[in-house]
């Protein structure tokens, strides 16, 4: 059978890495809804973990696969407190659209 | 079956990515996230990464998408956004600019002098000494990594505290300041 000769080295994995951040970082550009502009800095932060790990093992170092975890405590942290400044805007008004955001312009 | 398992899960988390950019309802946007995250776990599993595909499931696809659709759920955000860009040309701009990306990083990924020297592929890690994934992760992770270990236990707390002060509506004194952004708006709109 020829797809078992077939070997998955780890530039398949940063290629797919790669796609996965493209979308992810066109998603957050794109998309207007606050909560799915999180979701996909999500998607990007999976990419990055995903080539964390194809390095340790193309590298044979196990410490990509100890930055995921930093990785995964620092996207949890940032996520408790983005959704509570979300929760916090939401109280305010009723929209979540990041054009609605500009409190701030001068 | 190797090769058949990465595309297998390659094309599950690409479609999962698709599906959270595309979907126009917010929930099926964390849905499609939690079928690329658990894609990923799966991807981890094949290299050799046990621990990491196991919090991968139990952290991710659980704990944060939980949240992120207990926060749709209670704000009720999961109605549909106007296709208005307030920049006309910001679609085909984060187009263009994904495409530029995407062609850098797929230059990057194909050449040894960007990714490293590569060892023996098939062949499981063997840095970090004896013992098996979950020993060799926490060999390292207490030792040369501690320092940042015990800086990520002071992340959290000041995580946990930020998001119980913005979150929480402390009865007169939250009102009161609402009221008085809502004079300063009224006087600048």
């Amino acid at each position: 059978m020829t797809l078992a000769a077939f070997e998955i080295t780890s530039t398949y994995y940063l290629v797919l890495a790669a796609m996965i951040f493209t979308i992810g970082s066109v998603g957050v550009l794109t998309r207007r809804n606050v909560l799915v502009m999180f979701m996909c800095v999500e998607l990007m932060l999976n990419a990055v973990n995903l080539s964390f790990v194809a390095f340790a093992r193309a590298l044979d170092d196990i410490t990509g696969q100890v930055i995921v975890f930093f990785v995964l405590v620092v996207a949890a942290a940032e996520v408790a407190v983005g959704l509570a400044i979300i929760v916090a805007i939401f109280r305010r008004r009723r929209h979540a659209t990041a054009d609605d955001l500009q409190a701030l312009k001068g | 079956m190797i090769p058949f398992l990465f595309f297998v899960a390659a094309g599950a988390a690409l479609a999962g990515a698709l599906g959270v950019v595309l979907a126009r309802n917010p929930v099926h946007s964390a849905l499609f996230l939690v079928m690329t995250l658990i894609s990923v776990a799966v991807l981890f599993l094949l290299q050799d990464a046990e621990l990491v595909a196991a919090v991968q499931v139990i952290v991710y696809a659980s704990a944060i998408v939980v949240l992120f659709l207990f926060v749709i759920m209670l704000l009720g955000v999961d109605r549909e956004e106007s296709l208005q860009d307030r920049i006309p040309y910001q679609r085909p701009a984060a187009i263009a600019l994904g495409v530029i990306l995407a062609a850098e990083l797929f230059f990057l990924a194909g050449h040894e002098w960007a990714t490293g020297q590569k060892t023996a592929s098939g062949v499981p890690i063997q840095g970090g000494g004896f013992g098996g994934n979950v020993e060799r992760v926490a060999r390292v992770l207490f030792t040369d990594f501690l320092w940042a270990f015990e800086i990520t236990a002071v992340l959290l707390v000041i995580a946990v505290v930020g998001a119980v002060v913005l979150a929480r509506r402390s009865g007169q004194r939250a009102e009161a300041i609402d009221e008085v952004d809502d004079e300063s708006q009224g006087v600048s709109a």
